[in-house]
């Protein structure tokens, strides 16, 4: 069921069958008082399209540093990513989609012209942006809050506008850092479920970062669990779920074995993150 | 016929009105003396003999004109220096402390010396508005630029926006409600600024006549300019409030 993650790969420019792969990626930071932080790495990983990847690890890791490593908005210090075959450097590449822990939904617009927003950004044509965005509503399921502002919504339907946003512009890349963070237990594990009708709808490969060990088991094809700080990956697991699946999952014996699991290999490496006490504070 | 006056702004016009009728009651009865007030139904009047009498509607003009005039030069101006800050993180960092205690400067008694460099003319009350109103619209751009949340600079790099995009549909959207009350500040200092100018300095004016007014002990003129002069801001900060009420309500956040 387990298979091991590579963390020394050569880096190289080349194509390659997987959707994303990561070559030695390692990032540091300055800190504020002149040090060098090491934050992550080096790492290598390849995501197969269509999956969903889950990462766990513990706090101050590098688990948002690597989606950020990921998704272009931050530059690996060494080593390469890539995203369908080329290069991720300096920019988000088209076709990627980040759905963030924080309300990321313009507060000055109403949920249609937030999930609008993208499309009309990239010169859509009006009758486009209406269906796509009428298509996003239903998936979502906020087709009575189209004329709603977020802050008339709650933190759950605001997390969806957000990812309606994304959906609408079809990534063939979905990276979620955490986006249930922010809610309570049965609404994450019901997010979990509209995540995964929507995964299995586009087709999107999906990138989630997130803390909590059943939201990775359940969700996940493979979940990587990386080290404390510099973060690497200790081990991938594969959980061997069909893609049709649901948070009934949470109640077999399987999904226990998994979550266990990877508690096992995180037990340590949590106790090593807790006694690093703060990390310094670091300049992007 | 309904009003569509919401219960609080019935209480506010009900207290008003209350006042007005009990000060009204007051000098008529001869409880107040003439010599320290006059009913408001005098002010009322004498405002509007002013007004139709046209004698000083050309100091009226030039007091609300240099009103405007410092208002919209602080917006402007203190709009691009809060944006410029803001992107100079160190030399705004220099100036921290200036701006901190910008407002314990008596900025009237520069008055001299602006008459020394732009002659006895409006200019140096125009001046006086504006300085008393460019930081308080620049520190409120700062801050709002300061709180727009990083996620949504995040948010507009994946969306691949251009730097100018950024700026115009994510960050001043985002920072408008600050943006606004700058503006709204500003405004507010303006009147200030001009009138208080006017009144302690110069020789022409609103300020000055309510002054003048002072001096002769011509009451019913002083207190209908003041009236005037009550009426202008109110109404000036009643159609600010309703634009404000607006633009949150279409955020719902009123």
């Amino acid at each position: 069921m387990a298979t091991k993650g590579s963390n020394e790969h050569p880096v190289m420019e080349v194509r390659t069958e997987a959707q994303v792969a990561l070559r030695n990626v390692t990032r540091y930071f300055d800190a504020v008082d002149g040090r060098r932080l090491h934050a992550l790495g080096p790492l290598s990983l390849e995501l197969r399209k269509g999956e969903f990847f889950s990462v766990v690890g513990p706090s101050g890791c590098g688990k948002s540093t690597l989606l950020e490593v990921v998704a272009g908005l931050s530059r690996a210090t060494e080593g390469a990513v890539l995203f369908e075959g080329k290069r991720v450097a300096g920019e988000v590449p088209e076709g990627i989609g980040v759905v963030f822990q924080e309300d990321a939904s313009f507060p000055w617009l109403s949920v249609r012209d937030n999930i609008a927003f993208g499309l009309r950004e990239r010169g859509a044509a009006a009758r486009e942006i209406a269906r796509r965005v009428d298509d996003a509503l239903a998936l979502v399921g906020l087709r009575d809050f189209a004329g709603a502002y977020p802050a008339q919504l709650s933190g759950g339907m605001r997390q969806r506008v957000c990812i309606a946003r994304t959906l609408v512009l079809e990534p063939r890349l979905i990276l979620l850092d955490e986006p249930f963070g922010a809610l309570d237990q049965q609404t994450r594990l019901l997010m979990g479920d509209e995540v995964l009708a929507l995964w299995r709808a586009t087709g999107a490969t999906v990138l989630l970062i997130t803390h909590s060990l059943d939201e990775a088991t359940l969700l996940s094809d493979r979940v990587g669990v990386m080290s404390a700080r510099p973060g690497r990956f200790l081990d991938i697991i594969e959980t061997g779920w069909p893609r049709e699946r649901d948070s009934r999952l949470a109640s077999e014996a399987a999904f226990g074995a998994i979550t266990s699991q990877l508690w096992r290999l995180l037990r340590e490496e949590s106790k090593k993150s807790m006694g690093a006490g703060a990390p310094a504070r670091v300049t992007a | 016929m309904k009003l569509g006056i919401k219960p609080a702004g019935t209480i506010r016009l009900a207290a008003i009105v209350v006042c007005l009728a009990a000060l009204e009651v007051a000098c008529r009865a001869g409880w107040i003396s003439r010599l320290t007030l006059i009913p408001p139904s005098e002010m009322a009047s004498g405002l509007v003999a002013i007004v139709w009498g046209r004698a000083i509607e050309g100091e009226i003009a030039a007091t609300m004109g240099g009103i405007a005039l410092a208002a919209l030069g602080s917006i402007v101006v203190g709009f691009l220096l809060g944006v410029l800050l803001h992107a100079w993180p160190r030399i705004r960092t220099s100036l921290d402390p200036l701006l901190a205690t910008y407002y314990s400067i008596p900025i009237f008694v520069f008055y001299p010396m602006f008459i020394v460099f732009f002659g006895m003319n409006r200019i140096p009350i125009i001046i006086i508005g504006f300085l008393f109103a460019v930081v308080a619209m620049m520190t409120n751009v700062m801050n709002g630029l300061d709180r727009v949340p990083r996620v949504l600079i995040k948010s507009a790099q994946v969306l691949r926006m251009r730097r100018v995009a950024t700026t115009f549909r994510i960050i001043l959207p985002s920072a408008a409600p600050y943006i606004f009350t700058g503006a709204k500040l500003a405004i507010a200092y303006s009147f200030v600024g001009v009138l208080g100018a006017e009144f302690i300095l110069a020789n022409t004016g609103l300020g000055y006549q309510i002054a003048f007014a002072f001096n002769d002990f011509d009451n019913v003129k002083m207190y209908s300019l003041i009236l005037l002069v009550v009426l202008v801001i109110s109404a000036v900060n009643g159609l600010l409030f309703a634009w404000e009420r607006a633009l949150l309500q279409r955020r719902g956040q009123w």
